[in-house]
């Protein structure tokens, strides 16, 4: 398996959702549409190119692109051929919600979990949509770079000591 | 080679009070400081690097066995020395609350640490920003993380302050305020 047989085989099955394609560090990235991340997915693992592990889901924050502004980041891998295959989204703030991937991978429940508590990033059909790491009465989604990397509560906190 | 002997200090000084030919007569309040100062058991609150310096203290390099530390006790009814060692998270809040307010009278806290004292450098969303905004804290140790000497001077200051602390001190409508300004109810 290579980067260009992976990505041609995608482009073949789904010529519409591809939307563009990279390979940093000579992994296979490839931004898809939203509305069919489940069906590649769902391809991705049934058809002969077997990507039978999810190794990670993840969120990712662009405040500066207001058209993709959210973004979900899937990592692929299929173990027989030792390949792996990055898949990217990218969603505005307006409708954050993407199609859950538990039904494919029993431990896309957990990332999907974490990506929501970090960033609010709604899936939909996940059995049990909560809070898996931060503390339940937060309030908000720590990841999204509109909040300050600094908890307001310090008191001690000399600016002067810090360069600012 | 080491060369300092252990060194068993039979003069050390007895508490104020009126001595006599096979008497002595001293405040109940001295006797029972002094009788507490030297057993303090501490419940070891340990959650990250610290707690491991901690249990350097513990070990027979530095003994802490001879300030009457021997027992550590994981059970907050039987324990009068909380050592809060770590980072403690929002999320680890309400845990340590429940521990503190589950300890007996007299108690004593000791926040071991950066992080435990003022959140250290965890200067985030989920770090709780030094353990003295849920319970009520003695002795700061500073230090990242504090080397055992630093834990054992910490120590030393707690049993400073239970010698010299009435045996009234916990009845007092002040430390009832300091209670509740935290919010425990004792």
């Amino acid at each position: 398996m290579t980067n260009e047989f992976v990505l041609e085989a995608i482009t073949r099955e789904f010529p519409e959702s591809v939307i563009s394609s990279s390979e940093p560090y000579g992994m296979l990235t490839i931004e898809v549409k939203k509305e069919d991340l489940k069906k590649i997915v769902h391809y991705l693992r049934d058809s002969s190119l077997e990507f039978n592990f999810l190794t990670d889901i993840c969120g990712i924050h662009y405040p500066e692109f207001p058209e993709k502004e959210i973004g979900v980041v899937y990592h692929l891998h299929n173990m027989m051929a030792n390949f792996r295959l990055r898949l990217k989204i990218f969603m505005s703030r307006e409708n954050i919600e993407v199609d859950s991937l538990v039904e494919l991978y029993a431990g896309a429940n957990w990332m999907e979990r974490e990506t929501f508590d970090f960033y609010g990033i709604k899936f939909k059909g996940h059995p049990d949509l909560r809070a898996i790491l931060n503390m339940e009465d937060l309030g908000y989604h720590p990841m999204l770079k509109e909040y300050r990397l600094e908890d307001g509560t310090r008191t001690d906190k000399d600016d002067n000591m810090f360069g600012r | 080679m080491s060369d300092n002997k252990p060194v068993i200090r039979t003069d050390a000084p007895a508490p104020e009070g009126y001595e006599g030919e096979g008497f002595f007569a001293t405040k109940l309040s001295s006797v029972i400081g002094m009788a507490r100062k030297f057993s303090l058991w501490p419940l070891p609150f340990a959650t990250s690097c610290c707690g491991i310096e901690f249990m350097a203290t513990l070990n027979p390099t530095y003994d802490a066995s001879r300030f009457g530390m021997e027992r550590n006790s994981f059970s907050p009814r039987q324990a009068d020395m909380l050592m809060v060692c770590g980072t403690i998270s929002k999320k680890l809040g309400p845990v340590l609350k429940e521990v503190y307010t589950q300890m007996a009278e007299p108690k004593w806290v000791v926040a071991v640490g950066a992080c435990a004292s003022s959140g250290g450098i965890f200067d985030t969303y989920s770090v709780l920003q030094g353990i003295d905004k849920i319970i009520p804290v003695d002795v700061y140790v500073p230090g990242c993380p504090p080397r055992p000497e630093q834990i054992i001077e910490g120590v030393m200051q707690v049993q400073a302050l239970v010698e010299s602390e009435s045996i009234r001190r916990r009845d007092m409508p002040e430390y009832q305020k300091l209670l509740d300004s935290y919010n425990i109810s004792n």
